[in-house]
């Protein structure tokens, strides 16, 4: 279709999109620049297209979403495919149905696409091994968050307008994020540095052979980069008492407007979301001119159009062939 | 009239009584009468030209799921794959449904390994009750009706106290204590080893130190409580910093010994990648310096038993994610070719050295009196061929379980014969 730009020779021919540490940096490039050619049927007066007609896409989604859900259901119907919604406290999951039982009922009823989030990592994976159809992973324990990977360099693309050379901070509890090892692997693949910022209690086993450096002081940090992630702490997967207190979390590892004063001018401040205000970022920071949380949220659907899109047009390559 | 089975021919090994040359044996009445040159004639007669000829095997380590889960393995399969594999005798660990923590349960364990006649079937019993870590199993009854050691497996002894009890009270019987080396507090969740690839793969990891922090504790208890008749034997261990804690401890002559699994000497971590759950083991596997220290340990006469672990799982259990999958590999079947694979071709251990391991050294452990082909010990022999090839293939197990990351290796070290009590119970 005309919206999407070919690039030179490149043919993408992967019908899941599981994670971002297995992209080349041409497939990268090709799903941000698809997921451009998708931005502006959002701005039109019927926003819709047709390549997904007639196909079905699940939303199987065993923990709880609200963005990522809501982003690729409308992501799937601006490209007019049908959508069933699957969570596990509406389904036979509760029950104790496996995974495995749970993806070959909804493939016996003929689902093209299977959208999973799932708190095991390596489950889209498992999956895509054992259906016939599309699997795209939309967070998996904290392994992987492609979809939110590649919004957070389409969206410093966009302003930047490259990743090459900048310094990028990626600020909280890394340990548990799938976001910062999504963005990790976008970012540095696309030539940004990435700088891990959390107390060590919040960093992942044997980081010394990921292609990141690590600080433990944001006050270092906040005057070097271009790029600063805030990552939400999330409550619900902290095990034990990582630190001692959120005031004293807050006090070194906030992004407060002081701090933010010692930043660059062009700095842009991005957060995955949802914002615990006050927590990791103040409010006058995440609604502040530097922000671009909202931006991401915008691109967020651009780019889960573009995925949805590659991966349908891969598996009707491979059915042809 | 006398029972009389003669093996012509044969490369005898026999490291107890230092005999590895080509010579014959003849059992009568189920036990060894004679090692040499044999001009005799027997009822049954075999050749075992260009074959080895050792003591039966033996693994200290297997869990054969009765009585419980007898949906993934029975005395009897397990018995059956235990004999194809060239073993004699096996010991069961307790973390069974229900526990085997009374004589009741261990006289059970062994009336169903004789009924199965296959190989001699053992067990351990629990530690703690329940193996919940706080009050003492019956070791004494236990020890009575038979049980050749006792052990929390599945899990170790957590509080400090409970173990140094356990430890002192044993030592009034003749009993192997042995620990499956796990501090909790440190392991978490982890359902691999804690690294690069746990951190790439988003999976939680069990850190070294949970194996390393509590070896290291029970040295210090049988420290403190010797002299006393006390033994002590560390299962499966898979560190490099176990290795250093094993060494100095033998360096002090302390009464502990080490096991290790063919999967810590065969895989790393990164089979993990693709997140298939048959490599999903407990003790998780570790890095390439951990097993590279291994190897070292076993050249430098450190580890004083090669056992499997062998932990059988229906392809149900196994075919979920990597999370919530059990932790277990079954690979008993296909053992003896694992270790010729991981310790003699690269000249780790020769023959007699790997057969000595398997045998003499593993029943010593235990206290029972196997693994040599003494005159008047007990008929149980295996027969091997050494150059022979073969593919797992592990939809031809006897196990009842097929969660098996070899399968499709091509192994060398065949099986040949089987002969338990003087009766030849596998032939291939």
């Amino acid at each position: 279709m005309a919206l999407i730009r070919k690039s030179k020779q490149f043919k993408w021919h992967r019908k899941h999109l599981l994670g971002l540490r297995e992209l080349s940096v041409e497939e990268i490039t090709y799903i941000l620049d698809t997921a451009k050619g998708f931005e502006q049927i959002s701005t039109r007066s019927v926003k819709k297209a047709p390549p997904l007609r007639g196909k079905v896409v699940v939303n199987l989604f065993f923990e709880d979403s609200t963005r990522t859900r809501n982003s690729f259901a409308l992501a799937a119907s601006r490209l007019s495919a049908d959508i069933i919604e699957f969570t596990q406290k509406a389904s036979s999951v509760s029950k104790g149905e496996t995974l495995l039982d749970t993806a070959r009922n909804l493939e016996a009823m003929g689902i093209d696409i299977v959208v999973i989030r799932h708190n095991a990592g390596g489950a889209p994976k498992f999956l895509s091994r054992n259906i016939n159809a599309c699997v795209v992973n939309a967070g998996d324990g904290f392994c992987e968050h492609p979809t939110q990977g590649l919004l957070d360099v389409y969206t410093i693309r966009k302003i930047k307008g490259t990743l090459e050379g900048l310094k990028i901070a990626i600020v909280g509890d890394i340990a548990h994020s799938r976001v910062a090892r999504s963005d990790m692997w976008a970012m540095t693949k696309l030539g940004a540095e990435v700088i891990f910022v959390g107390p060590p209690t919040l960093m992942p086993t044997q980081l010394s052979r990921l292609p990141v450096s690590v600080s433990y002081s944001l006050d270092e940090v906040i005057e070097k980069v271009d790029v600063i992630n805030m990552l939400r702490i999330q409550f619900e997967r902290l095990g034990g008492n990582p630190f001692p207190s959120i005031r004293e979390y807050s006090h070194y590892f906030g992004l407060t407007v002081e701090r933010m004063k010692r930043a660059k001018p062009d700095i842009l401040v991005m957060h995955p979301g949802p914002i615990n205000r006050g927590l990791e970022m103040e409010s006058e920071v995440a609604d502040g001119e530097r922000s671009v949380i909202l931006e991401q949220v915008t691109n967020g659907l651009a780019v889960r159009m573009a995925v949805l899109f590659l991966v349908n047009q891969a598996a009707a390559q491979k059915l042809k062939a | 009239m006398a029972n009389e089975l003669l093996i012509k021919n044969g490369h005898v090994i026999d490291p107890a009584n230092g005999i590895d040359k080509k010579c014959d044996v003849l059992i009568v009445d189920e036990k060894i009468a004679e090692v040499g040159e044999i001009e005799k004639s027997a009822q049954t007669v075999i050749d075992a030209a260009g074959k080895l000829v050792t003591p039966g095997l033996i693994d200290i380590h297997v869990h054969f799921r009765e009585p419980g889960d007898e949906e993934e393995e029975t005395i009897a399969s397990g018995s059956a794959a235990a004999v194809a594999a060239g073993f004699t005798s096996v010991v069961c660990m307790p973390n069974t449904n229900p526990v085997i923590e009374n004589e009741t349960d261990v006289e059970y364990i062994h009336r169903k390994g004789r009924q199965t006649r296959k190989t001699h079937v053992y067990t351990m019993g629990a530690i703690t009750k329940g193996l919940q870590g706080v009050e003492l199993a019956e070791m004494g009854f236990m020890a009575e009706a038979g049980a050749v050691g006792f052990t929390d497996d599945g899990r170790g002894v957590q509080d400090p106290s409970v173990m140094l009890r356990a430890l002192k009270y044993a030592a009034m019987f003749d009993v192997v204590m042995t620990q499956h080396c796990q501090d909790d507090s440190f392991a978490g969740n982890g359902v691999m080893n804690a690294g690069y690839y746990s951190t790439i793969l988003g999976l939680p990891g069990a850190d070294a130190l949970a194996e390393e922090a509590m070896l290291w504790r029970d040295i210090q208890l049988v420290k403190k409580i010797r002299p006393g008749r006390i033994r002590y034997h560390a299962q499966h261990i898979s560190t490099a910093g176990s290795v250093e804690l094993i060494r100095a401890a033998k360096k002090d002559s302390l009464p502990i010994t080490c096991e290790v699994t063919p999967h810590h000497l065969l895989l790393t971590e990164e089979c993990c990648a693709e997140y298939d759950t048959n490599y999903k083991v407990n003790p998780p596997l570790r890095s390439a310096k951990d097993v590279e220290a291994l190897k070292q340990a076993i050249a430098e006469g450190l580890v004083d038993a090669l056992v499997t672990d062998h932990a059988p799982h229906l392809q149900s259990e196994k075919e979920l994610e990597f999370l919530a999958a059990p932790f277990g590999i079954a690979s008993l079947e296909c053992a003896l070719g694992l270790y010729v694979k991981a310790l003699i071709e690269p000249g780790i251990l020769n023959w007699p050295a790997l057969i000595r391991l398997m045998t003499e050294k593993s029943a010593k452990i235990i206290g029972v009196d196997k693994g040599t082909l003494g005159v008047g010990r007990q008929g149980d022999v295996t027969i091997i061929d050494p150059d022979a090839e073969y593919k797992i293939d592990v939809s031809k197990f006897r196990s009842k379980s097929r969660n098996c990351p070899y399968h499709g290796w091509t192994l060398k070290g065949r099986v040949e014969k089987t002969i338990v009590g003087g009766e030849i119970r596998f032939e291939a």
